[in-house]
C-alpha cells in the first residue's frame, strides 16, 4: 500500500541527526516495547509481514509523529484488538478484564525465546520453479499501486534495472501479509541507475539496489 | 517521548477549559514545527526541554513514575505498560522470557560482533572470500546468527565504490552483527533521503567521498540483511585481529562512515 512507511525520495524531513554514543534504549518503556512485540509475536497469531502491514496501516499523521517503538506498540495494540486478544476497555484500564482467547502457540518460555532469538525465522523456501531471470538480465519493475501490502517501494515502480543477484526462493510478503499463504517466489537484487530513478539531473554516481520478488519484474531487451 | 502530550493535554482541556485550549493548540503547533525541523521520528534530547517547560504551565500530575530523560510518563510508556500488564495477566507472555529479550539486545548482541567479522576478513583472505560468497554461513563461523540475520549479504567497499545500507520501508537491519538499529536509521530523514541524495546524507555524518566515487545504496526491501565490509585503513600492517576490530565502527558497517584510522583510534582512546 502507498502508506506512510514508503519514505524513499520524500522530502522535508530535515537533516539526519546522528547521536554520538547513542544508548541502545532511550527509556525503560522502549525495552518493554521491544520485549512485548517479540513476545506477543511468538504466539503465532501473525507473521512478520502482517506485523509490517499493521505498522504501515497506521494513519500517516500518527506514523510521522511517532518514534519507531511507538509505531511498533500502536501496531501491536491494533493487532491484539483485531484478534480479540486485548479489548479497548482493557487497554484503557491497564488490566485484563476478559479471559484469554486460544492462540496458535502457547506463551514462549525462556528457553523457547532463547532458541527463537538464536535461530531466527528463515524465509527461504525450496525452489518450486526455475528462476525466470539470471544475473545481468534487463528488467523493468511493474507499475502497481495495490491497497494491500507490497515491498516494492513507489520510487522503484516502472523503472528499468539489471539483475544483480539471484537470491533464491522466499516467502512472498504480498500474500503472506494477508493470510493468503506463503506463495514463495524467486527473489532478486535489481540494480538501478540513480538517473533512472530520479531523473537525468540527479547524481550520476549513484546506484540503488532493491530486492524484488519475481512477480514485481518483467523482462525487457537490453 | 513527548509525542503523546497533546492527547493528554486535550484530556485536561476538557476539565479545565479556555486557557488550556489555547495552550493546547499552541503546544501542538510548537511540537509539530519542532518535529518537522528536526525530522519526524528522530529522537532529539532537546525536545524534552521545550515540552517539559510547557508542562509546568498546565498541570502537576504524572511527574513521577517511569521516565524518559526526566520528562514525565508519556502516553507511549503508558500504552506499553498497559499492554505488558494485560498480556501477562492473560498468560500471553512470560515475564522472564521478556526480560531475556531485553538482556540479549542490551548486553550480548551489538556492533562489536560485526567488528570481529570485519577484522577477520581483513586478516584472512579465505575468510573474506567466504564472507562475500555466503555472508550468513561465514558469519555463523564466528557464532553469530539468529533473528533478523537469517540471510546476510556482505558488500565490500573498494577504491571508487562505496556501499551504504537502508531500509526505506521499515527498519530492516542485521541484528546478529550490529545489534538493534540506531534511532536515525529508523527515522524519516535517513530513510527518505539516502536513496535520492546519498552524498548529502553522508555529509550529515561528516563523510565526504571523492566526487568520482560511485555510491551504491542497498534498500533492504526483502529478507536479505546487508553488512558493509569497510576498507582496511592504511598503517595497520601487522595489527592483530583484536586490535583491528577496534577500528571498525558501527557506522562503517552501515556505510555512513569509514573505519577509523590508527590516529583516530588513538584520539578516541586518549584519556
Amino acid at each position: 500500500m502507498n502508506g506512510p512507511q514508503d519514505l524513499g525520495g520524500m522530502m522535508g524531513f530535515g537533516p539526519v541527526k546522528p547521536e554520538p554514543h547513542e544508548p541502545i534504549f532511550h527509556a525503560e518503556w522502549e525495552k518493554r516495547a521491544l520485549a512485548i512485540t517479540l513476545g506477543a509475536a511468538a504466539l503465532g497469531e501473525w507473521n512478520l509481514d502482517m506485523g509490517r502491514h499493521a505498522r504501515e496501516s497506521l494513519p500517516p499523521a500518527i506514523y510521522y509523529n511517532a518514534s519507531y517503538y511507538e509505531i511498533w506498540t500502536r501496531a501491536l495494540a491494533n493487532m491484539l484488538a483485531e484478534r480479540h486478544m486485548v479489548s479497548a476497555e482493557e487497554l484503557k484500564l491497564g488490566h485484563a478484564i476478559d479471559p484469554p482467547v486460544a492462540t496458535k502457540k502457547p506463551k514462549a518460555t525462556v528457553a523457547q525465546v532463547a532458541q527463537a532469538l538464536a535461530s531466527g525465522t528463515p524465509y527461504m523456501r525450496p525452489a518450486n520453479a526455475p528462476a525466470l531471470f539470471a544475473v545481468g538480465d534487463h528488467v523493468i519493475t511493474k507499475v502497481m499501486h495495490p491497497s494491500t501490502h507490497t515491498r516494492l517501494p513507489r520510487y522503484a515502480r516502472g523503472k528499468k534495472g539489471v539483475i544483480e543477484t539471484v537470491h533464491g526462493v522466499f516467502v512472498y510478503p504480498d500474500t503472506n501479509a494477508h493470510g493468503l499463504g506463503e506463495d514463495p517466489h524467486w527473489c532478486y537484487t535489481v540494480r538501478f541507475q540513480g538517473t533512472e530513478l530520479w531523473g537525468e539531473e540527479s547524481d550520476p554516481t549513484v546506484e540503488v539496489c532493491v530486492d524484488c520478488w519475481e512477480p514485481y519484474l518483467q523482462r525487457i531487451n537490453a | 517521548m513527548q509525542c503523546a502530550r497533546p492527547v493528554r493535554l486535550g484530556q485536561r482541556r476538557e476539565k479545565r477549559g479556555g486557557r488550556l485550549q489555547m495552550l493546547f493548540n499552541y503546544e501542538i503547533k510548537a511540537l509539530n514545527l519542532q518535529k518537522l525541523m528536526i525530522g519526524a521520528m528522530s529522537h532529539d534530547p532537546h525536545h524534552h526541554h521545550h515540552s517539559h517547560d510547557h508542562d509546568h504551565d498546565h498541570d502537576h500530575h504524572h511527574h513521577h513514575h517511569d521516565h524518559d530523560h526526566g520528562s514525565d510518563l508519556s502516553q507511549a510508556a503508558i500504552r506499553v505498560r498497559a499492554l505488558e500488564t494485560i498480556l501477562t495477566e492473560k498468560g500471553y507472555v512470560d515475564q522472564a522470557a521478556l526480560d531475556l529479550i531485553v538482556e540479549t539486545y542490551e548486553t550480548k548482541i551489538g556492533p562489536r560482533n560485526g567488528a570481529q567479522v570485519v577484522a577477520r576478513a581483513w586478516v584472512d583472505p579465505d575468510y573474506r572470500a567466504r564472507l562475500l560468497q555466503d555472508g550468513t554461513a561465514a558469519i555463523a563461523e564466528l557464532s553469530f546468527s539468529g533473528r533478523q540475520g537469517e540471510h546476510i549479504r556482505v558488500v565490500e567497499n573498494q577504491d571508487g565504490l562505496h556501499h551504504v545500507v537502508v531500509c526505506t520501508l521499515c527498519s530492516c537491519y542485521p541484528w546478529p552483527v550490529l545489534g538493534l538499529p540506531p534511532v536515525w536509521y529508523k527515522s524519516a530523514p535517513y530513510r527518505s533521503r539516502v536513496v535520492i541524495e546519498p552524498r548529502a546524507v553522508l555529509a550529515d555524518f561528516g563523510l565526504v567521498l571523492p566526487e568520482d566515487t560511485k555510491i551504491r545504496v542497498w534498500d533492504s526491501t526483502a529478507e536479505l540483511r546487508y553488512l558493509v565490509l569497510p576498507q582496511r585503513p592504511a598503517g595497520t600492517e601487522g595489527w592483530s585481529e583484536d586490535r583491528l576490530a577496534q577500528l571498525v565502527t558501527r557506522d562503517s558497517m552501515i556505510g555512513t562512515g569509514l573505519a577509523l584510522t590508527p590516529a583516530q583510534l588513538a584520539e578516541e582512546q586518549a584519556p
